[in-house]
C-alpha cells in the first residue's frame, strides 16, 4: 500500500477535513482512529482518521448499481465514479518555516488548502509529535496500526491527576500496570496503589494465561507490598512488607459519611456519628460498637440523637466493626510506615486480599489517603516557608480504582480525593483514577483530570461523560466506540500533543518483563557508582 | 511523407468540427470510430454512407433475376460510377512542429484534401492522450456518440500490448468526463467489453 491516500477536497475548521481517496486505496484499509498528514501549502497538518464513506459521482449508481461482476466494469469505475472519503479530524500543525518548526507542533487555526495531499503518518511524524524515549518518555504502546512506539511524557503526565478508564474487561488494568512503571521509571512521583483486587503487587489475573508478574517481581527494590489480608497474600505466596490494620479510633464520622449509601445509613445517621464523635471524643466507635443497653439511653437522652439513627447507626459500625483488618486500636502507625516506604522512593501497593467489598475499600482508600494527604499538605507548606525545593515531599500518585464511589456527585465533596482531583497537585499528590463507570463520577472532578485513557466504553453516558469538553468530541466519539474490545485505548489531554487511539504494550510475556525492565531501571538521579566511592 | 501511406479518400466537404470525404473505391470504407488524417488534421470516423451520386435520385432495385449480389455489379458496370461512398470524421486533433495536440485546430481542412487511414503506429501514438475523448463526446452526428466512442477505443486497443488495461485506463477518463451522467459511461463500457 502506498502512504499517499488522496486529497482534500473539503474542509471547515468546525467540521474537519473531506479527503477523496486514490484509486488505489481501499477503504477498508482506513480505519477510524489512524494518524494522516496533510500536506498544507504553508504548513503541515496532523489528523486522525474519524468517518470513512463511500461515495458515488452519480446517485444513480447507488438506485441502480452496475454489474461489478464483470471485472472489466468494477475496475473502470472504481476510484472514478464510486470512491472512497475519509473524513480527517485535524489535531495540530507543524508550520512550514524554520521559526515554526523549532516552535514545535502549534493547535489547529486554519485548514489544509483544496487538493492538498493527504498521506499516512510515518513513524518520523508521530515521532515528531510525541518524542523519542527518552529520560521522560515512556513507551506505552503503538498508534493503531502502526509500529512507530507511541511515547508517553510521564513527567508531564504526573503533574495533574489522571483518569483510566473502559468497561470491564478491556486491559484497564494491563494499561494501569504499564502506566505505574512508567511513572516509577521515567517521573520523580512514586506511587500508592489501593490494590483492591490484589492484581498490581505479587501478580495479576490474565484471562486465558498463567498469572502475569506484578510489579514486585519486576522491580523488588522499588516496590513494597502492604497488605489488609495477611492469611491471603501468605496463601498467594507474596512477599509481603507489611501488614496494615486500622485501629476504630482512626476512623472519623467523615469515612462513616462517604459510606452512607454503602452501609445503607440514612442521613440522620451519618448526622448521629457527628454528635457522638463530639459527646464521646476520639474513641467514639469504639464506644459505641460496645455500649451496654444503659449506657445507650443515657446517651440519646443527653443528646437529641433519634434512637432510629442510632441503630441505623450502630448496624452500619458493626460491618466495619467486623472487617478483620479492623482492630479496636493499631498498634502500629500504617500512615507513617507508607509515608516512610514512599519519601525512600519506594512505591506502595496496598493488596486488599479477601476483604474485596465496596466498604472495605472505600474505608481504608480514603482513611489512609485523607492522613497521607494531611502529611504531604504540612511537608509542602513547610517547605515553601522555608523556601526549599529539598524539604519538598517526593511527589506521589495515589491509584483508586472503581473510582466512581469516591467521586460521584454525593461523596466527592466528601472524600479526600475530591478535594485532591480539583487541587491539581497544589500538595505534591495526584490521583490515577480507574473506572468502568466515568458517568458516576462528579463533573468538575472529570474535567480537572489532566489527562484520560479510555479503553472502550459501550454505554453512552459513560462516552459522555469522558469526552466532555474535549475538542473534536463527537469525532472521537466514533473512534471511541470503535477501539477494540481489549487492549486498545484513546488517550487525550494535558500529556499529550494529541488525541491518539493506541494499542498499549504487550504486558505478561517473558520478553515484555525483559523490555519492561531493561530501560533504565529507577532513580535516574543516582549518580554514577564511581562518584558514590569518592565519597566513602 | 511515405508512398506507402494508405490513401481512401478525398475531402468534399470541410468545416473546423469535422470533414466530409469521398472514397476513392466504393464500400472502402474506413471502420466507424477509426482514426484517418487529412494533412496535419487527424479525425475520428463518426458516420459513412452511400448513395446515388445524384442528389435526391434514389437507385432502383436491379437483382430480380441475378443470382448473386455480386452479379447484380457484373450485369451493370456503370453502377460503380453511379454511387458513391462517404464518410464523415470528427476533427479531435492536430499536429503541430511534430507533435499531437487533441484539440481543433486553427483551420478547417482542405477541400479535396486527401485522406488517409492511419497505420498502427500513427493510432499508438494519438492515443496516447484521452482529451479527445470530451471532444467526441460533446459532438453530435447521426450515429450515437456512444458507438463511436466505443467503436474508436476498441480499434485503438487492438493496436496496444496490453489492451485490456488501455480500455480500463480509457474507461476511468470517461468515468471522470462523465461523473454526472453514469448511464453514459455505463453504455459505453457495455460496448467496450464485448471484445
Ligand atoms: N497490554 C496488554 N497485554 C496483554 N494482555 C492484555 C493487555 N491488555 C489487556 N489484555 C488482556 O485483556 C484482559 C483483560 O484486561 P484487564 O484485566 O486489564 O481488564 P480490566 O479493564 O481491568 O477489567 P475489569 O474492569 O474487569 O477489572 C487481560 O486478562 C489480558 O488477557
Ligand atoms: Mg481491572
Amino acid at each position: 500500500m502506498t502512504d499517499k491516500l488522496g486529497i482534500v477536497v473539503n474542509a471547515s475548521l468546525e467540521k474537519g477535513v473531506e479527503v477523496r481517496l486514490d484509486a488505489p486505496v481501499s477503504v477498508e484499509d482506513m480505519v477510524v482512529g489512524r494518524y494522516v498528514t496533510i500536506e498544507g501549502q504553508k504548513r503541515r497538518f496532523f489528523g486522525m482518521i474519524t468517518d470513512v464513506r463511500l461515495g458515488v459521482t452519480d446517485e444513480s449508481l447507488s438506485i441502480s448499481p452496475p454489474d461489478v461482476s464483470d471485472p472489466f466494469i468494477a475496475d473502470v469505475l472504481n476510484g472514478t465514479s464510486n470512491f472512497g472519503q475519509i473524513h480527517v479530524t485535524p489535531m495540530l500543525t507543524i508550520g512550514g518555516d524554520a521559526d515554526a518548526i523549532a516552535e514545535g507542533p502549534q493547535p489547529v487555526k486554519t485548514i489544509p488548502a483544496h487538493y492538498c495531499a493527504v498521506n499516512l503518518a510515518t513513524e518520523a511524524d508521530i515521532e515528531n509529535v510525541f518524542g523519542k524515549e527518552d529520560k521522560q518518555r515512556f513507551f506505552v504502546g503503538n498508534p493503531l496500526d502502526m509500529e512507530t512506539k507511541l511515547c508517553l511524557n510521564l513527567e508531564e503526565f504526573v503533574k495533574r491527576s489522571n483518569g483510566i478508564f473502559g468497561k470491564s474487561g478491556t486491559g484497564k488494568t494491563f494499561l494501569t500496570r504499564i502506566l505505574l512503571i512508567g511513572i516509577l521509571q521515567k517521573s520523580k512521583a512514586v506511587n500508592l496503589i489501593f490494590d483492591m483486587h490484589s492484581e498490581y503487587g505479587w501478580k495479576g489475573t490474565h484471562e486465558g494465561g498463567a498469572p502475569v508478574k506484578g510489579l514486585k517481581q519486576l522491580f523488588p527494590s522499588n516496590v513494597a507490598v502492604f497488605t489488609l489480608d495477611e492469611e491471603s497474600s501468605r496463601r498467594r505466596k507474596v512477599a509481603t512488607d507489611y501488614v496494615v490494620k486500622i485501629g476504630l479510633n482512626e476512623i472519623t464520622p467523615e469515612d462513616v459519611s462517604i459510606l452512607r449509601s454503602t452501609l445503607n445509613l440514612t442521613d440522620l445517621a451519618v448526622e448521629a456519628a457527628y454528635q457522638l464523635r463530639k459527646v464521646l471524643g476520639k474513641d467514639w466507635l469504639n464506644k459505641v460498637l460496645n455500649l451496654g443497653e444503659e449506657e445507650l439511653e443515657d446517651l440519646l437522652k443527653a443528646s437529641n440523637i433519634h434512637e432510629g439513627s442510632l441503630q441505623s447507626l450502630k448496624r452500619g459500625l458493626g460491618t466495619i466493626g467486623r472487617l478483620g483488618f479492623v482492630v479496636p486500636e493499631a498498634k502500629d502507625d500504617a500512615v507513617k510506615n507508607i509515608l516512610d516506604y514512599l519519601q525512600q522512593g519506594r512505591n506502595v501497593v496496598l493488596e486488599f486480599g479477601r476483604y474485596q467489598e465496596i466498604a472495605a475499600y472505600l474505608l481504608v482508600a480514603n482513611l489512609l489517603s485523607r492522613r497521607i494527604y494531611s502529611s504531604y499538605q504540612r511537608k509542602m507548606e513547610e517547605a515553601i516557608a522555608a523556601d526549599s525545593d529539598a524539604l519538598k515531599p517526593r511527589p506521589l500518585v495515589i491509584t483508586i480504582e472503581e473510582a466512581h464511589k469516591f467521586l460521584n456527585p454525593e461523596v466527592a465533596d466528601k472524600t479526600i480525593f475530591g478535594t485532591i482531583a480539583r487541587e491539581m497537585r497544589k500538595y505534591n499528590v495526584s490521583l490515577l483514577v480507574i473506572d468502568q463507570r466515568p458517568s458516576g463520577i462528579n463533573e468538575e472532578v472529570m474535567s480537572q483530570l489532566g489527562t484520560k485513557i479510555t479503553c472502550l466504553l459501550d454505554n453512552e453516558r459513560d462516552i459522555d461523560a469522558v469526552l466532555s469538553g474535549v475538542s473534536g468530541k463527537n469525532e472521537l466519539k466514533s473512534v471511541l466506540a470503535r477501539l477494540a474490545p481489549k487492549q486498545q485505548a484513546l488517550i487525550f489531554g494535558h500529556a499529550v500533543p494529541m488525541p491518539v487511539a493506541f494499542q498499549p504494550r504487550e504486558y505478561g510475556s517473558a520478553a515484555s518483563y525483559k523490555d519492561f525492565t531493561s530501560s533504565s531501571p529507577s532513580s535516574p538521579e543516582k549518580p554514577p557508582e564511581d562518584i558514590e566511592k569518592l565519597w566513602e | 511523407m511515405s508512398t506507402k501511406q494508405n490513401k481512401i479518400a478525398e475531402v468534399i466537404e470541410a468545416s473546423t468540427a469535422q470533414f466530409t470525404a469521398q472514397c476513392y473505391e466504393l464500400y472502402e470504407v474506413p471502420s466507424l470510430g477509426a482514426l484517418v488524417r487529412t494533412g496535419d488534421i487527424y479525425g475520428i470516423v463518426a458516420h459513412a454512407e452511400t448513395t446515388g451520386m445524384e442528389p435526391g435520385r434514389k437507385p432502383i432495385a436491379r437483382g430480380k433475376d441475378a443470382a448473386t449480389e455480386e452479379a447484380v455489379y457484373k450485369d451493370s458496370p456503370q453502377l460503380k460510377k453511379l454511387l458513391r461512398s462517404e464518410f464523415t470524421a470528427a476533427v479531435v486533433g492536430y499536429r503541430k512542429e511534430g507533435k499531437i495536440h487533441q484539440y481543433l485546430p486553427p483551420q478547417p481542412a482542405k477541400i479535396h484534401a486527401f485522406v488517409y487511414l492511419c497505420p498502427p503506429e500513427e493510432v499508438d501514438e494519438f492515443s496516447k492522450s484521452f482529451t479527445f475523448l470530451n471532444i467526441l463526446i460533446n459532438s453530435a452526428f447521426s450515429v450515437p456518440a456512444e458507438e463511436v466512442i466505443a467503436s474508436s477505443l476498441r480499434q485503438m486497443s487492438h493496436v496496444r500490448e496490453d489492451s485490456r488495461s488501455f480500455l480500463v485506463s480509457a474507461g476511468k477518463e470517461l468515468a471522470n468526463l462523465l461523473a454526472s451522467n453514469i448511464a453514459r459511461v455505463r453504455n459505453i463500457l457495455e460496448k467496450l467489453k464485448i471484445d
